[in-house]
């Protein structure tokens, strides 16, 4: 299953509570504020890090970029465009967005 | 949506006559919205409409009025960076009518 | 303009793009700039993203307020406060920000917000 999440790690639980409840195997994608969850160094990384061992992280470019924070991501976060976006979309069964 | 004919291009304006798309704004532009405005065109008009493109370009912003005479007087000194000589220019304010021919947005704060 | 100047804090508290508070407490800040008071803003929490440069929004087809925070000190809007423990917990500092600020501890803000006239919060 593809998890979406779309606001910030520092205002809202919604990352926290989509790591603690996404099954092993998922892709997670950040999107929007979302992708604050990918700052490197943050209070949110070590979570976002363990994380990784079991899913595979995603967090979208565009977003990023608009942010300014496209060189300050967690190593192995895979970046991707909304082309990216729409194969995941379609390669899993399921979306659930974490809003 | 009101339109405005340049040189056989259709633009877009808003109810005030303000050009949507500042990217398409260029100096055949420009001189069609100043006949809107009832401007003539001359050299000094045009610096200031150059000035103000670019502080659009840099600060994504159209200054208000004092922050442009101020900003004029520091690019192209006190003679120029006063609002008599601005007024002269652009008699319905600097900042309203310059920005129109400008292709920029109202600025903000602007009723 | 003539009358009393008060003093006037701006809160910002919300990340740039996801929601409209941002660039509304910006356009508030830049009339509110006309009226001449002692205007300080402050960024606390989500709010440091504002002013992180680097932001290149052409992607997401946005505007790209960020450089407009350049603009304030021509706007005479000169005190930007920065909280120290929202900056740290981002992983961010000091040089990753578009404008100068004084960066500040939660005590220090504080402080700084009991002197106020009025506060607006975003």
């Amino acid at each position: 299953m593809l998890h979406t999440v779309n606001k910030s790690p520092f205002e809202k639980n919604s990352l926290s509570s989509c790591l603690a409840h996404a099954k092993e195997g998922s892709a997670i994608l950040l999107i929007e504020d979302g992708v604050y969850g990918a700052l490197k160094g943050s209070k949110m990384a070590a979570e976002v890090q363990d994380a990784m061992g079991k899913f595979t992280l995603y967090a979208l470019g565009p977003d990023l970029k608009a942010r300014g924070i496209a060189d300050k991501i967690i190593d192995g976060v895979k970046v991707i465009d909304y082309a990216g976006f729409v194969d995941l979309a379609c390669e899993n069964d399921k979306v659930q967005s974490w809003l | 949506m009101a339109t405005m004919n340049v040189n056989g291009r259709e633009l877009e304006v808003d109810e005030e006559g303000y050009l949507i798309d500042l990217s398409q704004w260029d100096r055949a532009a420009g001189e069609e919205l100043a006949k809107s405005e009832g401007v003539e065109m001359t050299e000094s008009h045009w610096e200031v409409i150059d000035f103000l493109r670019e502080y659009y370009e840099e600060y994504q912003i159209a200054p208000a009025v004092r922050v442009l005479t101020k900003a004029i007087g520091k690019k192209l000194g006190p003679d120029k960076g006063n609002s008599k000589y601005l007024y002269e220019l652009f008699p319905y304010g600097p900042a309203k009518q310059a920005c129109k021919i400008a292709g920029l947005p109202k600025p903000t704060g602007c009723i | 303009m003539g009358g009393d100047v008060k003093k006037f804090m701006y809160v910002n508290r919300k990340a740039p793009h996801g929601t409209v508070y941002a660039l509304e407490s910006l356009e508030v800040v830049l009339i509110g700039a006309a009226f001449e008071q002692d205007v300080s803003v402050v960024f606390i929490d989500d709010g440091v993203f504002e002013i992180v440069k680097g932001q290149v929004t052409t992607e997401v087809e946005m505007k790209n307020f960020s450089n407009t925070y350049k603009a304030l000190e021509m706007y005479d809007v000169e005190k930007l406060y920065v909280s120290k423990d929202s900056l740290e917990e981002r992983g961010l500092s000091e040089d990753d920000l578009i404008v100068d600020v004084e960066v500040k501890t939660a005590a220090e803000i504080a402080a700084l917000m009991e002197e106020q006239d009025v506060i607006l919060s975003f």
